[in-house]
């Protein structure tokens, strides 16, 4: 089959590439890809098709068509036509029932019927209804292409790249080397890329060269990713020169789709690029002059062709292939049959604008030269060469069988298996346009996303309705030009963790880490949360508090700010102390909350919700650029790492580690301040956390570990957010974004203590007062279990058999001695005391509503 | 969405740099009805049009500044540092204080 060694041939005869194709042996030149190896030994069926299973062998040989897709190394739907030989690749057949010579499915070609026009499994499998899933199954299981293997890429890494390019050229035709050329003498970023392999080598001066690679899109600001295979690059370019050149459009005829019906482009490449003979006996029908000039090629070569004809002079109506076993043997042309076993088809060159137009430049029929060219382009991207319409002519790509009687079948979509047929009757069932016609027929939704039956459904649709082609239009082109690895587009794999300076120190405590938004955090150090409870309650305990939102509000007028900020007030608030504050959006919603610390006159330290620290930084930095308070607003959550020391024993603890007076008289509950611990300067805040007297100490994030060493030292057990959601629990304190959401107020939240109605404007205020005076319709309430079921959150809270409330918060407490949990209730049922249910899987268990805190209602434990 | 947006501090960023607050609003003054209140809290315009709306430089510099954008076409027309209520703002990077400030001359040096 190979013809003896060619000036211009591609390949090295010089050694051999061996692969498997189909569990065989199969080999190859380098420089072959795995089609034309497959097919200079001999295989000439590549495929089967989607819907009848007909087989099907090279037709473009570009990497267009469908008809070559194979599993390739476990990768599904590879165009083997371009798919350079590799050696010890595993070549696979697909969609195949059986094998490529003999599948099972081909029955459905011969079927007919009602089981193969478009749309036939809405219209036949809807009866009986019920069997629907049963049909589906079976449906499912016919329907598609290749089968992804899930483990085949799990190896495979993917990368994205940014870039920048000055001018980025797609297509290294003549025209697209011409253009990188010209702009490259202007200065340096002009970025050339093309789809062939065999560009991989070019060199242009001044020019970068990205071959194999697929420009896929062009968005918005001139945004074009290329597939290069394992990398994606996202450029950015000034101007974009789109330079992708003309497409072959097959002719459409009865058995357009046989083995042995090409296109001019694979057989110049079969014969040019590989020195493969494509067959013996050839009939050449050609759009313009430039194709009939196969007709000598293919003769040079030892082909004989029997007729060659070109259609925009001698325009043939009835033009109809004959095979056997799928295979083109014949072919009649208005009455006359010739044999052949090649018949190289051709209804012209039709610009491949894709790019172009879902770039949002419009393309426009051109009936003078039968083809769809570009005409308005978006600012930033121009086209060069052909893709312009340049050299661009077809004859009517649709050709009619001889006389009356049984014809195969006449192929528009060969991806879909859509036939002229189907869409006759798409018309007659009125899909009476064209993008509803694609719809329901699918034509143009295929692997070649209408690269090859755009041209010939849109003259087809126009013939049929009497409606010319430039009224008809063509359907939306849409990115990705052709299709690309989902792996690409998502990239590496990432899981972005943020760790807390003392990260390493809980994970050799043996904690248990867990995700608390984009932190890692210590759940538990053990099986027991609730032995870490006890050392709280009972003697000392440390947790890592570091992810908590920290910012520091400087400026002569920072106490005004957040003054109108805060639904509190902190005008007042002495330096040195601390006060509770919780944020609120304009609609009188809780939005976070944390202590806010005055250090000094002009000065407060801000903590926010370990989620919160950025949009609490950003939700300050909007309302201050419409005020212009003179504060400044810095975000040092990362810089400052914390704990908090807890426990009866933790100020005997801290004394131990500090020259300062910490006793109870000298720091106060509530009061903030700056001291030394372990010869760390630290921030340290008396405040209440977890409800037994406690500090919490900020400080430089760098040394964490000594610090924490140090108070492990003296005794702190560390504890982890679930016995820290226990300690908060009983003592009834609210976990912003658990207990409350968007709908929650302060009014409904049990702190309408908290607004300070007698101030000024702040956010949320207007909406407090509206909502004061609106009828309450849900309270958040504590409540105790009757029995010690733990109840999940979200259950539903019932009262008289109907569904009333939710549960927020639910725990076991071994210091209460029960179930303890927060529940919305309605407020006619939020007395404490009240008895409702909750729904427990399929039971309802009793609950008590209780009366402030569950532990230490009094608060004296904090005080202390 | 993948158009180029310019912050008056650092120049023109990809769009996903930046975090869109909506439409610039008009925040009611005094004692709001429930109906001025409302629609300040959820109604907006909408606009098939040039908007004047919020962005902030998030994964830049951080800040907030104003721009008016075609919402049809993605087209930014203008961006604008924010003139707050009290007077006081950021200035953008290296621009002339005497442009930004009316008050003060804008002669030649």
């Amino acid at each position: 089959m190979r013809l003896p060694p060619q000036p211009r041939e591609r390949i090295d005869r010089s050694s051999r590439v061996l692969f498997t194709f189909d569990g065989k042996a199969a080999g190859g030149y380098p420089g072959d890809t795995i089609g034309s190896a497959l097919f200079a030994s001999g295989q000439r069926i590549f495929s089967r098709s989607f819907k009848y299973h007909r087989p099907r062998g090279l037709l473009c040989c570009s990497g267009h068509c469908p008809n070559c897709m194979m599993t390739v190394d476990g990768v599904p739907n590879v165009r083997v036509c371009v798919e350079p030989v590799r050696a010890g690749a595993v070549v696979e057949p697909q969609n195949v029932w059986g094998s490529l010579d003999r599948d099972l499915l081909a029955v459905t070609d011969k079927l007919g019927g009602p089981f193969t026009p478009v749309g036939f499994y809405y219209r036949t499998m809807i009866r009986p209804r019920r069997l629907w899933p049963l049909y589906e199954k079976v449906l499912r299981n016919l329907a598609g292409l290749g089968r992804v293997r899930e483990d085949a890429n799990g190896h495979r890494r993917y990368d994205v790249e940014h870039r920048r390019a000055r001018v980025l050229v797609i297509g290294g035709g003549s025209a697209g080397r011409t253009a990188s050329l010209a702009a490259a003498i202007l200065g340096p970023g002009v970025v050339l890329v093309d789809e062939g392999t065999h560009l991989a080598g070019l060199e242009l001066e001044g020019v970068e060269v990205l071959a194999p690679a697929r420009a896929l899109g062009i968005w918005e600001g001139n945004l074009v990713p290329v597939d290069a295979g394992d990398v994606l690059y996202r450029f950015r370019a000034e101007r974009v020169v789109v330079a992708a050149g003309a497409l072959d459009q097959p002719l459409v005829f009865p058995g357009n789709d046989l083995v042995g019906v090409m296109l001019p482009s694979a057989v110049r490449r079969l014969v040019r690029d590989f020195s493969i003979r494509p067959g013996s006996r050839a009939v050449v029908l050609a759009a313009d002059e430039r194709d009939l000039e196969i007709a000598d090629e293919l003769r040079e070569v030892g082909v004989v062709v029997s007729r060659a004809v070109n259609l925009t002079d001698v325009p043939l109506a009835e033009i109809e292939a004959h095979g056997r076993g799928g295979k083109v043997r014949a072919l009649t042309l208005e009455g006359h049959t010739v044999d052949c076993d090649l018949v190289v088809a051709s209804a012209g060159r039709q610009p491949a604008y894709s790019l172009l137009a879902q770039a949002g430049g419009r393309v426009e029929y051109d009936p003078a030269h039968g083809v769809f060219v570009p005409i308005e382009l978006p600012a930033g991207v121009e086209a060069v060469g052909s893709v312009t319409g340049e050299g661009c002519t077809t004859a009517s790509p649709i050709r009619e069988a001889n006389g009356k009687g049984r014809h195969d079948k006449s192929f528009v979509c060969v991806c879909e298996d859509v036939t002229t047929k189907d869409v006759a009757r798409a018309i007659a069932e009125g899909f009476d346009s064209l993008e509803l016609a694609k719809r329901y027929t699918t034509v143009t939704m295929g692997p070649c996303q209408g690269k090859l039956c755009q041209l010939a459904s849109t003259r087809l649709y126009a013939r049929t309705t009497g409606i010319g082609e430039g009224a008809v239009g063509t359907t939306t082109a849409r990115p990705p030009w052709a299709p690309v690895e989902l792996g690409l587009l998502a990239g590496r794999h990432f899981e972005p963790a943020r760790r807390t300076s003392l990260h390493f120190r809980h994970e050799e405590a043996g904690a248990t880490m867990m995700w608390a938004g984009p932190w890692k955090r210590p759940y538990a150090y053990g099986e027991h949360p609730e032995v870490e409870v006890r050392a709280v309650h009972e003697s000392l305990g440390v947790i890592d508090v570091s992810t908590l939102g920290k910012l520091l509000v400087e400026g002569p007028e920072a106490a005004a700010l957040l003054e109108r900020l805060y639904p509190n007030r902190f005008t007042d608030l002495a330096p040195g102390r601390i006060r509770y504050g919780v944020l609120t959006s304009d609609a009188g919603r809780i939005m976070d909350d944390g202590t806010v610390a005055r250090l000094a006159d002009d000065l407060y330290y801000v903590t926010t919700t370990s989620t919160g620290a950025d949009s609490v930084t950003a939700w300050f930095e909007w309302w201050n650029a419409v005020w212009g308070y003179e504060a400044e607003i810095v975000n040092v959550t990362g810089a400052l790492a914390a704990v908090n020391l807890a426990g009866p024993r933790s100020r005997e603890a801290l004394q131990g580690l500090t020259e300062e007076d910490v006793s109870a008289e000298a720091f106060r509950y509530l009061d903030a301040r700056e001291i030394d611990v372990a010869g760390v300067p630290c921030l340290a805040l008396r405040i209440g956390f977890v409800g037994e007297l406690g500090y919490e100490l900020h400080f430089p994030s760098p040394v964490g570990e000594h610090l924490w060493d140090r108070l492990v030292a003296a005794g702190a057990r560390p504890f982890g957010l679930e016995p820290q959601r226990i300690l908060r629990l009983e003592k009834g304190h609210v976990i912003v974004g658990q207990d409350t959401d968007s709908e929650s107020s302060l009014l409904s939240s049990g702190m309408s203590w908290l607004p300070k109605m007698d101030k000024d404007d702040f956010v949320g205020r207007h909406a407090l007062e509206h909502l004061a005076e609106r009828e309450e319709r849900e309270r958040l309430c504590g409540f105790t279990m009757e029995d010690g079921t733990v109840p999940a959150e979200g259950a539903q809270v019932v009262i008289e058999g109907a569904p009333a409330g939710r549960v927020t918060s639910a725990r076991r407490s071994e210091a209460v001695g029960a179930v303890i949990g927060l529940a919305w209730l309605p407020p006619d049922r939020a007395e404490p005391g009240t008895r409702f249910e909750i729904r427990v899987d399929r039971l309802l268990v009793g609950a008590r509503v209780a009366d402030g805190a569950f532990f230490d209602p009094s608060g004296e434990r904090m005080r202390a | 969405m993948s158009f180029l947006l310019s912050c008056p501090f650092c120049g023109p960023r990809p769009v996903d740099e930046y975090a869109y607050f909506g439409e610039v609003t008009r925040r009611p003054k005094g004692s709001p009805s429930l109906r001025e209140l409302a629609e300040y809290v959820y109604f907006r315009d909408n606009v098939a049009g040039v908007q004047r709306e919020w962005w902030q430089h998030r994964t830049g510099c951080g800040e907030w500044f104003l721009a008016e954008r075609d919402t049809r076409t993605n087209e930014v027309l203008e961006v604008s540092v924010p003139q707050p209520e009290r007077g006081r703002g950021v200035r953008p990077v290296g621009s002339d204080p005497r442009r930004a400030d009316p008050t003060a001359g804008g002669g030649e040096p």
